[in-house]
């Protein structure tokens, strides 16, 4: 049953539908309304809502509820989600699984509070130490928020892995009709043998990260890198919009992809063949399916960001996979400006590569 | 009956149940555990009236303690 | 027919600790298992080991385990306990861990009143590091970066986390006790025995700060840094209860 609900609120409430017991948040625009949503939500289905005292306590309280086997959350903007990187370090290296919200917003530094998609790096190439990844899922839909942050909830489970929604301020503070996927019988899932929730003087079990021989610690990496190759075999998301004929295809993903839909629309109508690759899954990257059309009719890629050309190297990446050599540029704006489709459109037909950020 | 059960292999020789002793039972041998550290040893065992402070002040529970007790 | 008057606790494995010769880090370690162990506390433990010398406490107790990192273990016991409530959760920290990287995260635990019992290791040093000052290094205290003694001037004072914690209202129960001889140790037992039974009687916060050594860095033998925490660190830091609210029948509602 559909229902009206804010990109923050049907974020908080998909989550509570996959089971999540235990939030921790802290303040900060522009996802407020997930720990205000949760801070009464919560207790209606007995579970847990902390605000914590920054967002690195939030984290750590995260890898503790989720070490002890209970659905954990924790969801935050930008300059809160640099805060967590360690943690998340930690949560990836004792392999932890928990869902982590970031509602990403203009930086660097204090930045601004409008939308922006300037964390690409930091969520996609891992923003803490060490080599691990996340699942990175970037929905651009109020619907689709819901349902990839109540499929993370599984996903990460699945791989005892953190999983990422990479939102933006717009997506979550626009509001749009959408149903929340069935609530999950919590108790129906799959007991956590691994959980450190107290083992009545059984087997113990221990959430941990630290491994001081070499030799044990780079078998432990070579675990976490089978759990992330297996990510990119079997988790690739993309939708590809009018993309199979299309000269010109715009790589865009969030609520940018919304614009360049818009905006193929209007190229279209005036008979350029153009199309939209949306990438939904950051973390593992469709490179292939990018390489696929960089092999067929594709002559120019535009990736077309809210950040100084960080996807753009993706899209260079996979173009690396293709036999042939198409053109890749950039049209970006950052500082939370968000380009109109009619931008988008007027520097396709410019036929120019690149429309920088810098006037 | 033995009053001190001592683990030579867990023992640091750190001397702490020696001076923790008020009767001197205790002392660090010549002898050496596989860590290379001097082992304690009970040396004046009748002396030992199974007080166990040696044992509350030793960190590595290297000591068991024994009491006599009249049947 | 002889009887056992002193053996090792259940809750403690076999694994031989790894930490100096003399370093009360063992003690301490065998009085949680003892005080656990009085209190039938056997089934639901749960115990957070913090970064530092205490990092491989998970080795050493056969409950269920974390390692948290620096700093951060009173808020990952917040998140056990929103896990699992009815678990008895006790969180271990040096005092480079408590009172300088973690020190938000102890006030905000504390002030909550989280239903957790932490047991703070203050010896005044980074051990595991290498001996640097710690926020409980005392004044004149040599470390190696505090090479010419701790000056108030230049590396700032001591804290006294007791006394700063029981100024909230979340705590209920906040002692301050030392190992450096027998009396003690038992003292300090007793104290751990009464913040697990705050904790099982769901009164909240219990903490239990425990003077300690550290031969290696202090540069002292094992005896001489025990009679070095009886004689300066009790002056520096009064042993005592500093909060206690009282348990279930004590008449202290």
């Amino acid at each position: 049953m559909k229902r009206l609900f804010k990109g923050n609120e049907a974020v908080a409430e998909a989550a509570i539908a996959a089971g999540c017991r235990c939030f921790f948040g802290y303040p900060i625009t522009p996802q407020n309304e997930i720990p205000e949503y949760m801070s009464w939500r919560m207790s209606e289905v007995g579970g847990h809502f902390v605000q914590a005292e920054s967002e690195v306590s939030a984290i750590n309280m995260v890898y503790g509820a989720a070490g002890a086997g209970a659905r954990a959350m924790t969801s935050s903007s930008s300059p809160g989600i640099s805060l967590k990187q360690e943690g998340i370090s930690y949560i990836a290296g004792a392999e932890v699984p928990c869902v982590i919200v970031n509602m990403m917003r203009a930086g660097p530094g204090l930045g601004g509070i409008q939308p922006a998609q300037s964390d690409y790096f930091q969520a996609t190439k891992g923003g803490g130490h060490g080599d691990y990844r996340m699942l990175v899922y970037a929905p651009s839909s109020v619907q689709e928020a819901a349902d990839l942050t109540y499929k993370a909830f599984f996903r990460a489970d699945y791989y005892r892995n953190p999983v990422m929604i990479l939102g933006d301020g717009m997506l979550g503070q626009m509001v749009e009709p959408a149903e929340i996927p069935p609530a999950a019988d919590v108790s129906a899932l799959p007991q956590k043998k691994w959980a450190a929730c107290g083992n009545n003087g059984g087997v113990q079990r221990v959430i941990n990260s630290i491994f001081m021989a070499p030799d044990t610690l780079e078998e432990h990496n070579a675990a976490l890198t089978r759990k992330y190759e297996e990510m990119a075999r079997s988790d690739v998301m993309s939708e590809s919009y009018m993309t199979d004929d299309a000269e010109v295809v715009l790589v865009a993903y969030g609520i940018v992809a919304r614009i360049c839909k818009a905006a193929v629309d209007i190229l279209r109508a005036e008979g350029v063949k153009a199309g939209l690759f949306r990438p939904i899954t950051l973390f593992p990257f469709p490179y292939r399916e990018i390489a696929t059309l960089a092999d067929g009719a594709a002559e120019r890629f535009i990736s077309v960001e809210l950040s100084c050309g960080q996807m753009i190297e993706d899209v260079k990446l996979a173009l690396y996979e293709s036999g042939k050599r198409p053109q890749c540029g950039i049209y970006a704006r950052t500082g939370g400006n968000v380009m109109r489709p009619e931008d988008v459109a007027e520097h396709v037909r410019s036929g120019r590569i690149n429309k920088s950020w810098i006037k | 009956m033995k009053k001190l059960i001592i683990s030579e292999n867990l023992c640091k020789g750190c001397g702490l149940c020696v001076e923790a002793c008020s009767r001197g039972v205790l002392s660090l041998s010549e002898r050496t555990n596989a860590m290379g550290y001097r082992v304690t040893e009970c040396v004046a065992p009748d002396k030992c009236i199974s007080c166990a402070c040696c044992a509350v002040m030793c960190p590595d529970c290297v000591i068991q303690v024994h009491r006599e007790v009249k049947a | 027919m002889d009887k056992i008057v002193f053996r090792k606790p259940p809750l403690l494995t076999d694994a031989p600790m790894h930490y100096c010769p003399g370093c009360t880090h063992g003690i301490v370690h065998r009085l949680i298992a003892e005080a656990l162990d009085e209190l039938g506390e056997f089934e639901n433990v749960i115990g957070v080991a913090p970064v530092g010398c205490a990092v491989f406490a998970y080795n050493y107790f056969k409950c269920d385990m974390f390692q948290a990192a620096h700093g951060r273990a009173p808020a990952v016991a917040t998140g056990i306990k929103r896990a699992r409530p009815d678990s008895t959760v006790f969180v271990y920290q040096g005092d480079g861990d408590l009172a300088s990287i973690g020190m938000a995260e102890i006030v905000h635990a504390a002030a909550r009143g989280e239903n957790m019992t932490v047991v703070f290791i203050n010896n005044g040093i980074y051990g595991m590091t290498g001996g640097q000052m710690a926020p409980t290094t005392l004044e004149g205290q040599k470390t190696t970066t505090s090479q010419s003694g701790r000056s108030a001037k230049e590396h700032g004072n001591p804290i006294k986390v007791c006394e700063m914690l029981s100024a909230l209202t979340g705590p209920a129960y906040i002692a301050r006790v030392s190992v450096h001889d027998v009396k003690a140790v038992k003292t300090a037992r007793a104290a751990l025995v009464r913040g697990f039974a705050m904790q099982k009687a769901e009164r909240g916060f219990s903490l239990i700060e425990i003077l300690s050594t550290c031969p290696t860095n202090f540069g002292m033998t094992p005896q001489q840094a025990l009679c070095w925490v009886r004689d300066h660190g009790t002056a520096a830091y009064p042993l005592g209860v500093y909060k206690d609210i009282g348990l279930p029948g004590e008449g202290r509602e």
